[in-house]
């Protein structure tokens, strides 16, 4: 089955028994293409003994921690297909990840994402606001996780404006300008979570000014370990934004550079879905078997979009719950879950203080 | 109040630090610093509170009269050796006891000392500062040796200590000591620095299947490595086989220390998550055949590596991380002994073979050979360093 064929699936009614046999065949098949073609994953998985042939499910095929790509050169193409390599988001010194996209990859990227977006947003074009500084693109070094977000969305653009100058300063004469010129057409907000809480939000807020949204989408990601610390829950979050500025649709989304297009959101109910194009799989950390439902454990996430680099099955660093598959209220069917979190710093003890910067 | 609002004066104070700059030197294994450490011992070890820490029990009992006198022994024919004088230690910053070492080889080879405590807060630490105290205000004649502080990454009060000091003790690391060189030094004054090191052990496959008691090695071997979440210096990250019946040897082994890490060890998922990451970087990076035996969980992490590379202590990993190899002669070891090597540990070998090897190649490393359990016991010649005679004088009389 290509990749192709497998986006002509609705994202979200393939049922669980269907998935589970598609998923276990295709990943298979990702597995044993990666092992021939990036001779280092070819070496790992030979390192812990893995024989494809006794897998009969995909829940035992091999993850790699996302962060070996920060570490490791992954890539299942040869050199010159490289069509581009996409980098995680890391404050400078940090080591970024390198996910290497070939051209049918980059591209399925987006189709998924367009799938996906469309079932929750329909599938019009929309004027679209991006809740983030235009230098965001035009610097090569910011050129990541945030970049490719937008990059990602604004397909689904119309027309766009960015709601922050490059000094991060909430432009509200120009957001009431785009907004009265596209009077009574439904609107797409999209940014980082903790920029739209920090620079949206807030600024808005302490403006006194009102920015009429009451027919808008807003989407965010990108996790909520700044928004921890500023104390705000997701329920804060949404109920804060309706109340400010009339937004009807706050839509939360999952994902992570390693895995890009198969994103995560969530339903009316507060749930985040998988589609039928990615999957999680919570493991627990004591022996990494597969948590009952309703047990905390490490989010694994696997998807048949990498064929360009090993990316298929990934051991994130965040813990979550599986909530539920096929059954949501919300009607789409697949697994639904919850976030909880980065996985907690152990205090190692010892003699050498190199452990912190280690990783 | 200290005068400097960076700094904490936890034993000691402004007074102390200001008469310690006149300070006179003692003699090595002075009756002062004996007889100090005699009390200092008998209140440890019948403090209620010590009682709970098993490490601090074990720094009591290392200052008893008896024990002392023994460290004493090798240094008996140095009729006239005096301290340098001021001896500025930096603690680790993860380890709890490790300072009250420090300043007890500085007291016996007749210093005075400033401390720049763990930044981590220990119970342990509070404990001996406090019986330290109590000691003092039994000895007053001592209270000028003993400056206990507290600071951040403060360069000033850096440059200040190891600009008075006649030794500078440094501990943590690598990048602790590069931090510290920055701050300047007395033309005279010398340095024991305790870099980043590493550690294996050696385990005689038929010699161990002899012994009845294969609990207490899981236990020993246990105290070397999980009990500071095998990330210390002396804890082995790689376990070298010989013998013949090996395999056998293997499984009791790692049975035996599972039964025991499962009731004493608790694993975090992220520990797990770096362990894997860890096994698979070794197997994508490294020209030699990696292969992870299959365990019942993540408590135990065993890899089994192809040949011993010098680059293998690259991929050391804490958490019950071991990589493991079979050794057909002792010899194979020696791509191991770079200048990081510190402890070599071994069980139902003799040791003296690990010393003539040694000898016999004279590599950069390897500065001790204890038997396996034994790799956490401080002594006074340590890291290669004769920790008496670094830190004292002799007066030469011909």
């Amino acid at each position: 089955m290509t990749y192709e064929a497998v986006l002509q699936l609705e994202p979200y009614q393939v049922d669980r028994v269907s998935k589970k046999e598609m998923f276990t065949k295709e990943l298979l098949r990702m597995t044993e293409f990666h092992i021939e073609n990036c001779p280092q994953y070819a070496r790992m998985m030979r390192a812990i003994g893995f024989n494809p042939a006794l897998a009969d499910n995909y829940e035992s095929i091999p993850f790699l921690p996302v962060r070996l790509f920060k570490e490791l050169e992954l890539c299942s193409v040869q050199k010159e297909d490289v069509y581009k390599i996409m980098t995680s988001s890391g404050t400078s010194g940090q080591q970024v990840s390198k996910i290497y996209l070939d051209k049918a990859t980059a591209a399925n990227q987006q189709k998924t994402l367009a799938k996906i977006f469309s079932n929750i947003a329909g599938g019009m074009r929309m004027p679209m606001i991006i809740v983030d500084c235009p230098s965001v693109l035009k610097n090569r070094n910011m050129f990541s996780a945030r970049g490719a977000g937008i990059l990602g969305f604004s397909i689904f653009a119309r027309k766009k404006i960015y709601a922050l100058n490059d000094d991060m300063e909430l432009q509200i004469d120009a957001i009431q300008k785009f907004l009265e010129e596209y009077k009574g057409e439904k609107v797409l907000l999209f940014g980082f979570t903790f920029m739209v809480w920090q620079h949206f939000y807030k600024a808005l807020k302490q403006s006194g000014r009102r920015l009429e949204l009451g027919n808008a989408i807003l989407i965010h990601g990108g996790g909520w370990k700044k928004m921890v610390l500023e104390a705000v829950t997701p329920e804060a979050f949404n109920s804060a934004l309706r109340d400010l500025c009339g937004i009807p649709q706050v839509v939360n989304y999952y994902g992570m550079v390693e895995q890009t297009g198969c994103i995560y959101i969530e339903c009316e109910e507060g749930h985040l879905h998988a589609s039928t194009y990615s999957d999680v799989i919570i493991r627990r950390g004591g022996d990494f078997s597969v948590a009952t439902d309703g047990e905390r454990g490490i989010i694994q996430v696997v998807s048949l979009l990498p064929w360009s680099y090993p990316g298929h099955s990934l051991l994130t660093e965040d813990e979550g719950v599986l909530l539920g598959e096929d059954n949501c209220p919300c009607g789409r069917k697949g697994k639904y879950f919850k976030v909880l979190g980065r996985l907690k710093n152990a205090e190692i003890r010892g003699c050498s203080d190199t452990y912190a910067t280690k990783f | 109040m200290p005068q400097n609002s960076n700094l904490t004066y936890v034993l000691g104070n402004e007074m102390v630090e200001k008469n310690m700059y006149g300070i006179t030197a003692l003699p090595i294994f002075s009756d002062e610093a004996i007889s100090f450490l005699e009390l200092l011992s008998k209140k440890i070890l019948s403090d209620e509170e010590s009682k709970k820490f098993p490490d601090v029990v074990t720094f009591g009992f290392w200052c008893r009269k008896s024990s002392v006198q023994k460290m004493a022994q090798p240094y008996k024919d140095n009729t006239c050796s005096l301290g340098r004088r001021i001896v500025f230690h930096i603690a680790p910053s993860n380890v709890a006891v490790n300072f009250a070492y420090s300043c007890v080889a500085a007291l016996l080879a007749g210093n005075a000392s400033i401390i720049r405590l763990p930044s981590k807060s220990f119970r342990q630490v509070d404990i001996i500062c406090r019986i330290f105290k109590q000691v003092i205000a039994e000895q007053p004649n001592m209270e000028g040796y003993f400056l206990f502080v507290r600071y951040g990454h403060d360069k000033a009060i850096n440059d200040k200590y190891s600009f008075i000091c006649d030794t500078r003790v440094i501990w943590g690391g690598d990048n602790t000591i590069d931090e510290l060189r920055k701050s300047p030094m007395k033309a005279r004054a010398n340095e024991i620095t305790f870099a980043d090191r590493h550690s294996f052990t050696i385990i005689g496959a038929d010699k161990y299947l002899e012994t009845e008691n294969k609990d207490r090695i899981a236990q020993d071997f246990f105290n070397d490595t999980y009990l500071t979440d095998q990330n210390a210096c002396t804890s082995p990250r790689i376990v070298i086989w010989v013998g013949d019946n090996i395999s056998q040897a293997k499984n009791i082994f790692w049975q035996k220390l599972y039964d025991y890490a499962k009731r004493k060890y608790e694993l975090q998922p992220v520990q797990a998550v770096d362990k894997i990451t860890n096994l698979y970087k070794m197997a994508a990076e490294l020209n030699i055949d990696i292969k992870m035996v299959d365990t019942e969980d993540n408590l135990i992490t065993r890899v089994e590596v192809s040949a011993l590379l010098d680059t293998l202590m690259d991929y050391k990993m804490n958490s019950g991380f071991f990589m493991e190899y079979i050794a057909t002669d002792i010899k194979e070891v020696i791509p191991l002994c770079n200048s990081r090597c510190q402890t070599v540990s071994y069980y139902g070998i003799n040791a003296e073979c690990i010393k003539n090897v040694v000898t016999e190649y004279r590599p950069q490393g390897v500065d001790r050979i204890v038997p396996l359990g034994r790799t956490m016991d401080f002594s006074l010649i340590w890291d290669g360093y004769d920790l008496i005679r670094t830190m004292s004088r002799v007066v030469g009389n011909e």
